[in-house]
Parts: C-alpha cells; sequence; structure tokens
C-alpha cells in the first residue's frame, strides 16, 4: 500500500482539489433546458427584447427560486419598475434573499452590478443598464466568473446585431405560436433552432382564474 | 541645560513646548491599544507601559515572536520604543530605561546581575535622596544593593529599601491594571495640511489600527464611527460610517472609510484628523468553514451590503417584502434586506407593479394602451381598506395588448368607472 493508493482512498480530502465545474443552472422549463442545457453560471447572459413585459422574466423565476432557497442572493440593478414582493413570492422566491439596488446615476448601476457579481455571495444578478460598451460588458462577464455568479443583462432588441462578449444571447419575439426564444450566441455549445413557448411555463403567472391553459391569442386590431 | 545656552550652540534650534496632558492621553491610548497582546497593562508614567505577557507567550509563539510584533506594531503606529523583559516589573522597567535595546531576563536569580549596573539617574529618586546617594559614592544600583540593609534603611529611608527589594523579587509588587475607557477619541495632529484623499488615509490608517487594536483586547467592535476632518479655525468636517454588524478588522474598516472619502468635497485643508467610537459591542467572531467557498460566509454578505451603503445610500440598497393587505398597492413593502417574514398568499400577481395606476383611455369601452388590449377571462374584484379611508373597490383583468404584452389592469367600481394599469407580467 503505497502513499498514492492511500490518498485515493475516500474520506481524504485534498486542499488543492477544485469542486467539480457545474454545468448549468436548470432553468425550470423543459424546452430551454434541452436547448440551451441550463443557465451559465458564472457568465453573463444577456436577453434581448422588443419591449418589456413580453416574458422575458418569467424565463428566469424559476431558476432564482431555486437559488434564493440554496442560501444565493438575487440582485436586481436598476430594473424598470419596482419588482413586485406577491408575485415573486409566488413564483417560489425567498424574499429574505432579494436586494433591490437603485443606483443614481449610470456609473454608479455599473459599479454596483460588478460588486455584486464579484462578491460571490449573491447567485444571480438582474441588471437593466443604460448603456454598456464592450469593454464594460468584458468587465463585468470577468467579474461573474470571479464570482461565480449568473449575470443577466436585460437589452433591448436592436442591439442584437452588436456583437457582445456576454456567453449566452437569446433574443425573445412575440409570434402567434408562442413567446419564441431565439439563441444568437451560446458559449461552448451548438446553437439550436428557436423554441417556442406558450404562458404555461410560468409557475403560477398564467392567467388566475381559469384552470386551462391559456394560448396566445393573436390581437385583433382593429 | 538652559534654552538660552541650547540657543548659543546651535542656530536654528526650533523650540517645540511640552504638553504632558496630551502625552498622557497618549500614553493612556497606547495602553488601552496593548491590551491585545495581554489583559493585564499598567501605566508607568510618564512614557511607560508595564505589560504582563507570562500568559501571553504561549499564543503568540514564544517571547522573541512576541516582542519583534510589538516592537513592529509600535513602529507602524508611529511610536519608538525600548523595550525590556524581566520577572518583576520595576526590574523590567529600569532596564528599558537604561539600555533601551531588548534586554531579556528570564529567571529572578540572574537579576541581581542583570540590575548591577544600572545608573541610579534612571530609579524615581527625588532630589534629597539622589544628592545624599550621590554624597556617598554610590553610582549604580550594583553599589546599592552591596550596602548593608539596616543602615541603607536607617539613612535613606525603607521605601528605597522596599523598591529594591520589589524589583529583585524579594517582595510582591502588585500593579493597578489598566481600565480602557469605552469610548474611544483618537485624534491625529497632520505634519503639514492636507487636502488630498491619499495622504489623510495615511494618517487615518494609524488611527484605524489603534482602534482595531484596542478592540481586539477588549473583545469587542463597533457599528458606529465618525470620522472627524478638522480644518483651519476648528471647523470640523465629520462622516459617518455605520457597519451592518460590529466588526474591527481595520481593513475593512479603512475600506469603508475609503469608499465614503472619495466623494467627499472638503471645504478646505485638513489640519488635524479625529476618530470617534462612542460605543463598543460586544464581538464574536463567527467560526468559519473550512469547506465553504468563497462569498457564502454570512460576513461576505454583510460585507458587500456595507460597500454598497458606503456608496449609493442606504436608501438605495434594499429588500422586498409581501405584506398580508388586499390593496395591491399596499400588499409590498421595503426594508432593510435580509430578514426572514412570514409571506402570505396571493393569487397570481404581474411582477413589475406600477408606483400608481395610469389611467387608461377607453375606446368603445375597450381599454387602449398602445393598442386595443383583449382582455383574459376571469377578474378579480377587490373591495377592501374601509377602515383607514383609502378604500378600493377594483375588478381586476389580465390582458394582452397587440405586442404580446401582458398588463395587469382594473376598472373602477364607484365613480367615473375608469380603466387604468396597474402591473406588467414579466
Amino acid at each position: 500500500m503505497n502513499l498514492d493508493s492511500h490518498m485515493q482512498r475516500a474520506g481524504v480530502w485534498r486542499g488543492g482539489d477544485t469542486p467539480p465545474q457545474d454545468s448549468g443552472l436548470a432553468t425550470g422549463i423543459p424546452q430551454l433546458d434541452s436547448l440551451l442545457g441550463g443557465w451559465p453560471q458564472g457568465a453573463l447572459t444577456e436577453i434581448l427584447v422588443p419591449e418589456e413585459g413580453i416574458g422575458e422574466l418569467s424565463l428566469l423565476l424559476p431558476v432564482l427560486a431555486r437559488l434564493s432557497h440554496a442560501r444565493r442572493w438575487l440582485a436586481w440593478v436598476a430594473p424598470p419598475h419596482i419588482p413586485y414582493a406577491p408575485a415573486l413570492a409566488g413564483a417560489g422566491i425567498d424574499l429574505s434573499r432579494v436586494l433591490l439596488v437603485r443606483p443614481r446615476g449610470a456609473t454608479d448601476g455599473l459599479w454596483a452590478v460588478e460588486q455584486t457579481l464579484r462578491a460571490g455571495t449573491c447567485g444571480a444578478v438582474l441588471a437593466w443598464l443604460a448603456a454598456a460598451d464592450d469593454t464594460v460588458l468584458r468587465r463585468l462577464q470577468l467579474a461573474a466568473e470571479a464570482g461565480h455568479a449568473m449575470g443577466v443583462l436585460f437589452r433591448p432588441a436592436r442591439l442584437a446585431s452588436r456583437p457582445s462578449p456576454a456567453a449566452l444571447r437569446l433574443r425573445l419575439e412575440v409570434t402567434p405560436r408562442g413567446l419564441a426564444v431565439h439563441v444568437l450566441k451560446h458559449r461552448g455549445r451548438w446553437t439550436g433552432g428557436p423554441v417556442y413557448l406558450d404562458q404555461t411555463h410560468a409557475l403560477a403567472l398564467s392567467s388566475f382564474s381559469s384552470p386551462a391553459p391559456g394560448r396566445i391569442q393573436s390581437g385583433r386590431v382593429r | 541645560m538652559a534654552v538660552v545656552a541650547a540657543r548659543a550652540l546651535l542656530d536654528d534650534l526650533r523650540l517645540l513646548a511640552r504638553d504632558s496632558s496630551r502625552e498622557r492621553v497618549a500614553l493612556e491610548q497606547l495602553a488601552a491599544w496593548a491590551m491585545r497582546y495581554t489583559s493585564m497593562v499598567s501605566l508607568a508614567p510618564p512614557q511607560a507601559l508595564l505589560l504582563e505577557i507570562a500568559g501571553s507567550l504561549k499564543l503568540f509563539g514564544g517571547l522573541e515572536r512576541l516582542s519583534a510584533q510589538i516592537q513592529g506594531d509600535l513602529r507602524e503606529l508611529g511610536y519608538g520604543v525600548a523595550t525590556a523583559v524581566a520577572p518583576t516589573p520595576l526590574a523590567a522597567l529600569w532596564l528599558a530605561r537604561n539600555q533601551g535595546n531588548s534586554a531579556v531576563v528570564e529567571q529572578k536569580r540572574a537579576l541581581t546581575q542583570a540590575l548591577a549596573t544600572i545608573p541610579l539617574d534612571h530609579l524615581d529618586l527625588d532630589r534629597s535622596l539622589r544628592k545624599s546617594v550621590r554624597g556617598m559614592g554610590v553610582r549604580v544600583l550594583g553599589d546599592l544593593l552591596r550596602l548593608p540593609r539596616d543602615g541603607l534603611a536607617r539613612r535613606l529611608g525603607r521605601e528605597l529599601l522596599q523598591d529594591l527589594d520589589r524589583a529583585l523579587g524579594r517582595l510582591p509588587d502588585p500593579r493597578a491594571a489598566f481600565v480602557p475607557p469605552l469610548r474611544f477619541h483618537e485624534q491625529i495632529a497632520l505634519p503639514a495640511e492636507v487636502e488630498e484623499v491619499e495622504a489623510l488615509l495615511f494618517a487615518i490608517q494609524r488611527l484605524v489600527s489603534g482602534l482595531a487594536g484596542r478592540l481586539q483586547g477588549c473583545g469587542g467592535g463597533v457599528q458606529q464611527l465618525e470620522l472627524q476632518l478638522i480644518h483651519r479655525h476648528e471647523r470640523v468636517t465629520s462622516v459617518f460610517i455605520g457597519l451592518a454588524a460590529p466588526a474591527r478588522d481595520a481593513v475593512r474598516l479603512l475600506e469603508l472609510m475609503r469608499e465614503r472619502m472619495e466623494h467627499l468635497s472638503l471645504p478646505g485643508p485638513v489640519t488635524e484628523v479625529g476618530l470617534v467610537a462612542e460605543r463598543v459591542l460586544p464581538f464574536a467572531e463567527s467560526n468559519r468553514d473550512l469547506f465553504a467557498r468563497h462569498g457564502e460566509q454570512e460576513e461576505d454578505w454583510l460585507a458587500l451590503l456595507e460597500r454598497l451603503h458606503a456608496r449609493m445610500g442606504e436608501e438605495a440598497v434594499r429588500g422586498l417584502y409581501a405584506v398580508a393587505e388586499h390593496r395591491p398597492e399596499r400588499a409590498w413593502c421595503d426594508d432593510v434586506p435580509g430578514q426572514a417574514r412570514a409571506v402570505p398568499r396571493f393569487a397570481a400577481r404581474p411582477v413589475w407593479l406600477l408606483p400608481a395606476p395610469l389611467p387608461l383611455e377607453a375606446r368603445r369601452d375597450r381599454p387602449w394602451f398602445h393598442g386595443v388590449l383583449e382582455l383574459e377571462p376571469g377578474r378579480e374584484r377587490i373591495e377592501s381598506g374601509w377602515w383607514d379611508g383609502s378604500d378600493i373597490a377594483r375588478d381586476y383583468f389580465v390582458a394582452r395588448n397587440p405586442h404580446g404584452v401582458r398588463l395587469w389592469l382594473f376598472r373602477e367600481l364607484r365613480g367615473a368607472r375608469g380603466w387604468y394599469l396597474h402591473g406588467i407580467f414579466g
């Protein structure tokens, strides 16, 4: 019995061992899981939307709920409106781990995003940044790696054609078939085709009084 | 020598008045700081401290390491020091005054030999006694020890004999322990007027080290600090720093001060820097988990919160909580983050709530917001709040606009029966 075999036996923890890399945070939505393999952890995700409120946040609620119960904090930096606590609680998020940051200006906002990403205590940082160029995004990406946090930036869809260092870029679009999720960039994976989600993927956010799943109705404009 | 004589010898002599009260204050502050090494510190004014270190040797890894650490830390604080180690306090005091380059005597029986060469000037003898001793031809302590005891007592007094006995360990020598005041207030006068933050931080670092040492000695932490920047004509700029939990880590306190000072605009150059901590709270180091990854400790979270507070203010960093209320605009509140509160159950709610309901146009009795809004089936009627005067009676609906945005809106049941937008589903 030599030293190597002794060290390999279970029960000996070596200080230099790195923990196994997580492959990604499960999204909680089956179609997204098979498309993306989970949200990238320790990296930036960009979600590009033509306008707010088409369902971009409901994609994230399951993973936010899971992170909050795993003792990681959720930071919302410069959201466009106040996140409504009853809705977050209804989605299963532990409110004692929610941090709302409302900075005064753009520089304070960028600083806050970087600090919360880098700290390591935040599992997810959701940010609505006004102007973020390539250098800024690269810095945030490094901060997310350092703090092993999931950084999510919500940006307007017209920036889709501009390149970005984020690890995952999604563009959302409302179509008659449902909410279309286009993968513009996915580091380390084959980008699949768009996935169409109807509103039933969200927990407890569908129409509250009808038990049948709500379908998207095309708005008929008179 | 007289001042006139000194001036005659050296033309550009600079005279500084001696301020004994400030010296006393500085000695007391040092004594409080020295309590990080031992719990038994006593003052030997005007310029000496006695530290009882027998109990601390094991913790600090031996006499040499403790001695080196004390000297190094004192140098960092900006003080020059002469140290000596001996089995009795008086012997240590006299040795330090005499040699000053770390004399160490470990055994009592070696004391007689070690003390032999100390000149009698280092003992605290009063004038007449010193004269008579000099008259006897005694110059060093060794000579005094050789004289017969009863003769010594008769001619020079019992007190001197007792001091010698205490120094040699034949009589006990209990000393009063120094009790640090609960309030920390230290000031440093800067050598020149300073305006840059970096130079100020250098002086502040010394204050913070002193505070941290004191806190470590008494096992306490501070939660609120006041940094005073004193300008000409006694004008003071105060910077208040609050922490989320009692802390005593010098690095962390300094970082917070740096963060706060970078956004400070000074009304003028600073001549003195002061640090005040009114209350010292009990502090308990939390046990660190050996296998926890970085960032999972409770104090990392508090450190992040403090950093955000320091730069953006407490109002910009809040936690969200749900309140058991039927009226939607009151069903939430913001407060200090991190509190665990009971969560009431709600029906489905939108992720975004508008700060105030937005009145909507109605075209042909249908609400309109960037397009005609299609209402989904089902509604929620909320009538509540009659008891405090802000009662509401509304029918809430979920609607979708032509762009696909899902909205939460309501219709007033009373009065004009207007449509309002209250929230947006994410």
